[in-house]
């Protein structure tokens, strides 16, 4: 909210300067986002008096003025036919520079001396006016700078009021801040009204059918007034806090809006049929033209301002079209109520709109003071309108509200806070806060908060005021006695950290994606129409079409990262993400998150350097990559099937990661169509892992192998079989031959070609034989390996190669 | 034979002074202090001599063998040193070209963020936990004390999933859960990923917090004072001034805000603080007794806080980035710097 300091002046001394106030008032809880001098810019612009003004000898068009400061005399040529003797003026003497640039220098107009310039609107920046010079107030004190003579020098400070304290959203809310704070007492405009008479009775009445949802509303008239632009200084003052000058009626509903917080409403009274009142819940369907000329369409929930016969305003949001004051208005209803928040915020969040109005009514206006802002109105627009109030006020207040007492224990006071705040301390906090205070007894105290603080209902409000009227600077720093957390870290946390720590030796650079997708993203991938991926989960109000679906994968999110990439010239691509997935569940209001680890790798191996050859990233890297996060994360078990099946993948060239039987994951290079779904030339390869079922069911614990004592023996041999047959049959059928002392089996080399026969590769392994209890002889080893080498060819009628 | 003596001395001086290699040295060896060396040869000779004279030259034969003797593993010693030497000038190579680097890495600047906050609270007591991010209303908003219609809904623009299902807008609905399933004490951080709808280059609609929640019997404003200066100081430097002030949030009372001084102006006011001299990086307070009883504590019996914080706002902070979307497009010109 915008405040000007020099209104808040109106209420409270301000003995600080601007930085103080600042802090003052952020370390009080309203927070000041901003503060802007404003106004600036008037050097050398002073009111001065015309005294006279006589024909310019050498043109007809022209003036020669004499204007007065208290010091100086000035003689100035002038062409406005607007100004007379008397009239105060504003005067650019000479060295001024006016905001459209033109700098006031001393010169000849057509043989006279022109020692300033009297200003128009237009030239001083401050209204559109052209016409004239413009002619300000006759008491506007002669010689002082322009800025401080029109109330423009002025800093306006933007204060982010929480939405708990909609009694600080007006200029008297943050002074009682300031005087709270700073142990003073407000200067409340004084309000010389009497409402005891019954005149208004007369013309007209209130009627609530719905007290529920208007507990209050007050009424006052004015007669006689003449519609027309408000003076200067009002017009000033809203604008400087972001309001549209409007006419001196409307101008000061706005302004005592701003003053007190209570949005008021003037009614054209001649427009009000039956001349009265009525407040009732709207028709199903009704509909209603707003003053801003939209037709709403309202439910019976909506609390709507009738006359006699129809609606003139949706209650606490905005006026109709049909009773707003005209240019011949001459008797203003004005309206001063207490609307039900909740209802009102719902009424404004369901019109899709909301006004300065409904901003407060929909978080609580002080209900106790309807009648004092209708006052300080009504006598405000008999002075600028020149109208009559009417003797009375209507005051429909069936229930009238008590704000219930709290106690508040001194004790409870300080166990919250871990301090020492005195009993009379606490008092003369709450004092300065205008709340009542009784005390019971040393400890107790009872506390009745006014009506304009609805939101201090409980013991814990209560502390809060103290320790902000105390200073949250002054509480002491203390630490937290009891034990630490005794759980220890979750094994998917440790994971998580182990992965990525993996992955990155391997080059991977982690990235973050958006959660939510285009629902086409998945497209690429080209899954089947019965695949649960298929069913993204959608949000209702997404901010682009883009990102209006919950992702079932992280592969789409790595595509369009390295498509970004490629783009912007990164090649060598490692990427990968550990994140959530959102798979909607049957018959579950929440979907299930699972966390996948997936990664995307394509480009070359490495940088190019002047000792070094690159090559192109393949399966086998990924796959090298995979292998080592099983073996650090100690996944025993896991195994590299072949996959013709997984759609985004080439058919080829694609593996499933097997765990206990079940799918944890897949990898491989991906399918050219998936490719140039996204828009990414060359190959890439990627991997996919059910995170949270490896962490579940793949992950060991380490333990300690005894380092062997003996040395061991290798032996290599090599294989000439089948093309098709794949490696890890061989190895297996190895291990199987249960060969208790083959301790580990290297695959070293693979080889098609010359002396090789077409249809046929070698495989060559190495293979480490090792006792625990002695040092193997050769010709032991010998005899196990040729175990071994006539197995194989037994089983995969393979020829040893020489 | 004296005369002959001191000749060989003298000879193999001589050519010991002329030899360059080790060969050279070794053959002056061989061919004078060797079995068949002259030397030696001389020595053996000695028997032949009469008594005096063969004392007096066998003394002095025996002086000059030690002497050569030294003096041989001199000359080899200087050889050999010089000849390493030489190989060592041989073997120079141009230590400015570029070493071979391995390709690392890295981990995103929000996860090197989030570690170093995680390992920060760990040190404290605090132990992590993590909730779902589609979440129900009734934990993202009804159990922290913000009803249907209450306006602090409309500090936090939510995704709707369904009428009562939500993008969790703040990692609070954590604790919550954590509380449904735990007697206190209770002391967690929960990070994750929240959503709002806006977006722009402060903000973003998917982003990342970290809540922190602390009830004990006991526990005092002061507490949260402490732990969170402490909190800050080892993530910002003990130097770091920091303030706290004021503010509302519906699931804590009384609340604050923390402040650090502005790092890039020193508190005077810059675009980076719009001018304050002071950069909003925590939202904390004491937790609201109203929140108790949605999870059946009792608040005359604990207390406690809670703390929220946004990673990519501190990351930000930290490293000097200025637009937030630069965490999400992934650039790996940006992912290289951290």
């Amino acid at each position: 909210m915008k405040v000007s300091l020099n209104w808040l002046k109106d209420y409270i001394d301000i003995r600080m300067d601007l930085k103080e106030l600042v802090n003052l008032l952020t370390m009080g809880g309203l927070e000041v986002e901003a503060a802007t001098p404003m106004g600036q810019g008037f050097e050398k612009i002073v009111v001065a008096e015309i005294q006279s003004i006589r024909r310019h000898p050498n043109a007809d068009r022209l003036s020669l003025v004499e204007a007065r400061t208290p010091d100086e005399k000035f003689s100035v040529v002038c062409g406005a036919t607007n100004i007379r003797e008397g009239q105060r003026v504003p005067l650019a003497v000479v060295g001024a520079k006016l905001p459209n640039g033109v700098e006031i220098k001393k010169s000849k107009i057509r043989g006279e001396v022109s020692e300033g310039m009297l200003c128009s609107e237009i030239e001083l920046g401050l209204g559109k006016d052209a016409s004239g010079i413009m002619i300000l107030d006759s008491d506007a004190s002669l010689g002082v700078n322009l800025g401080e003579a029109l109330d423009l020098a002025d800093t306006i400070l933007d204060i982010s009021v929480t939405p708990n304290r909609p009694d600080c959203l007006c200029v008297i809310g943050v002074a009682r801040e300031i005087a709270a704070l700073t142990d003073q007492r407000l200067k409340y405009p004084s309000l010389s009204l009497s409402d005891a008479s019954s005149e208004i009775h007369q013309r007209t009445s209130v009627t609530l059918q719905d007290p529920d949802l208007c507990p209050r509303y007050v009424a006052r008239m004015i007669e006689g007034v003449t519609i027309g632009p408000s003076p200067h200084w009002m017009r000033n003052r809203l604008e400087k806090v972001g309001i549209r000058s409007i006419n001196n009626v409307v101008d000061v509903t706005n302004y005592v809006m701003m003053e007190y917080g209570q949005p008021l409403h003037a009614f054209d009274f001649e427009l009000l049929e039956e001349g009265r009142i009525v407040v009732r819940r709207a028709h199903t369907s009704e509909e209603f033209v707003t003053l801003d000329g939209v037709k709403r369409t309202l439910d019976e929930e909506m609390l709507m301002i009738c006359d006699g016969v129809k609606p003139v305003a949706i209650a606490g949001v905005m006026g109709g079209l049909n009773s707003e004051i005209r240019a011949q208005t001459q008797t203003v209803l004005l309206e001063s109520a207490y609307f039900h928040p909740m209802n009102n915020r719902r009424t404004s969040k369901k019109l899709g709109f909301e006004t300065e109005a409904s901003y407060r009514f929909g978080r609580g206006i002080d209900y106790g003071g309807c009648l004092n802002a209708a006052n300080r109105a009504a006598s405000m627009i008999q002075k600028l309108s020149g109208g009559r109030v009417m003797e009375g006020a209507v005051d429909a207040y069936p229930k009238p509200i008590r704000p219930n007492p709290i106690r508040l224990s001194v004790s409870g006071v300080n166990r919250i806070l871990g301090t020492e705040i005195s009993t009379k301390q606490i008092k003369t906090y709450l004092t300065n806060l205008e709340l009542d205070v009784r005390q019971e007894d040393e400890e107790k105290l009872i506390v009745t908060p006014p009506s304009f603080r609805g939101d201090l209902e409980r013991e814990i409000d209560l502390i809060e005021e103290v320790v902000r009227m105390d200073g949250y600077e002054k509480i002491p720093l203390t630490l937290p006695q009891g034990p630490p957390s005794s759980e220890e870290m979750s094994r998917e946390l440790i994971f998580e950290q182990k992965a990525k720590d993996l992955l990155i030796r391997h080059g991977f650079f982690e990235v973050v994606t958006y959660s939510f997708t285009a629902p086409m993203s998945l497209n690429g991938l080209c899954l089947s129409p019965d695949d649960p991926r298929r069913q993204c989960l959608p949000i209702l109000n997404p901010l682009t079409a883009d990102s209006s679906v919950m992702r079932t994968s992280l592969i789409p999110g790595l595509m369009e990262t390295a498509h970004y990439n490629l783009s912007h010239k990164n090649v060598n691509l490692r990427i990968f993400e550990l994140k959530k997935t959102y798979l909607p569940a049957q018959g579950e209001r929440l979907p299930k998150e699972v966390k996948y680890l997936s990664g995307l790798a394509m480009g070359m191996d490495g940088e190019i350097h002047w000792a070094s050859s690159v090559r192109g990233i393949d399966f086998y890297d990924v796959k090298g990559c995979i292998e080592d996060l099983f073996e650090f994360l100690q996944v025993k078990g896991a195994l590299f099937d072949k996959a013709g099946d997984i759609p985004y993948l080439h058919p080829g060239k694609s593996s499933k990661i097997l765990l206990g039987g079940e799918v944890l994951g897949v990898l491989g290079e991906v399918h050219p169509e998936t490719l140039s779904h996204y828009e990414i030339p060359g190959k890439a390869y990627l991997f996919e892992i059910d995170f949270d079922r490896m962490v579940k069911n793949g992950v060991g614990e380490k333990k300690f192998r005894p380092l062997p004592k003996f040395p061991a023996v290798h032996r290599d041999l090599s294989l000439v079989v089948e093309d098709h047959l794949e490696a890890e049959k061989v190895e297996e059928a190895i291990r199987l031959f249960d060969q208790p002392f083959i301790d580990e089996i290297k695959l070293f080399d693979v080889y098609r070609g010359a002396p090789v026969p077409h249809g046929k590769k070698s495989i060559s392994y190495r293979i480490r034989y090792q006792a625990g209890d002695r040092t193997l002889t050769d010709d032991e080893v010998n005899q196990y390996h040729e175990k071994v080498i006539s197995r194989l060819r037994g089983v995969f009628k393979a020829e040893l190669r020489g | 034979m004296k005369e002959e003596l001191e000749k060989i001395r003298e000879e193999c001086q001589a050519s010991l002074g002329l030899a360059r290699t080790e060969p050279e040295i070794s053959d002056i060896r061989v061919n004078v202090l060797g079995r068949k060396g002259s030397l030696t040869q001389l020595l053996k000779r000695l028997g032949t001599l009469p008594e005096d004279e063969r004392r007096e030259i066998g003394r002095r034969a025996n002086e000059i063998k030690e002497d050569l003797e030294a003096r041989v593993e001199e000359c080899l010693r200087c050889i050999q040193e010089q000849e390493r030497t030489e190989a060592l000038e041989r073997e120079k190579i141009d230590v400015t070209l570029p070493g071979r680097r391995m390709i690392l890495g890295r981990k995103h600047p929000l996860t090197q963020t989030l570690d170093e906050i995680i390992h920060i609270f760990s040190r404290l007591g605090f132990e992590v936990v993590e909730g779902p991010e589609v979440e129900l209303d009734y934990y993202n908003f009804e159990a922290l004390n913000i009803p249907k219609g209450h306006p602090a809904r409309e500090m936090q623009a939510t995704f709707f999933i369904s009428d009562d299902v939500v993008l969790r807008t703040h990692t609070s609905p954590v604790q919550v859960r954590t509380m449904e399933k735990k007697r206190p004490p209770v002391r967690v951080i929960c990070p994750g990923a929240v959503y709002r709808c806006d977006s722009d280059p402060t903000h973003s609609p998917m982003f990342h917090q970290v809540e922190g929640l602390l009830v004990d019997r006991g526990i005092t404003f002061s507490d949260l004072k402490g732990i969170l200066t402490v909190f800050v100081h080892q993530m910002f430097g003990k130097e770091t001034k920091l303030r706290f002030r004021p503010s509302f949030f519906p699931f804590t009372e009384p609340s604050a805000e923390i402040d650090i001084e502005c790092f890039i102006c020193g508190g005077k006011g810059c675009g980076v603080c719009s001018g304050t001299g002071w950069l909003e990086i925590l939202g904390s307070g004491m937790v609201d007794p109203a929140v108790y009883r949605f999870v059946d504590y009792d608040p005359e019996e604990v207390t406690g806080f809670a703390f929220g914080m946004g990673i990519e706002r501190i990351a930000m902070l930290k490293y000097g980035i200025n637009d937030i979307r630069l965490f999400f497009t992934n650039d790996l010109r940006f992912l290289k710097q951290f």
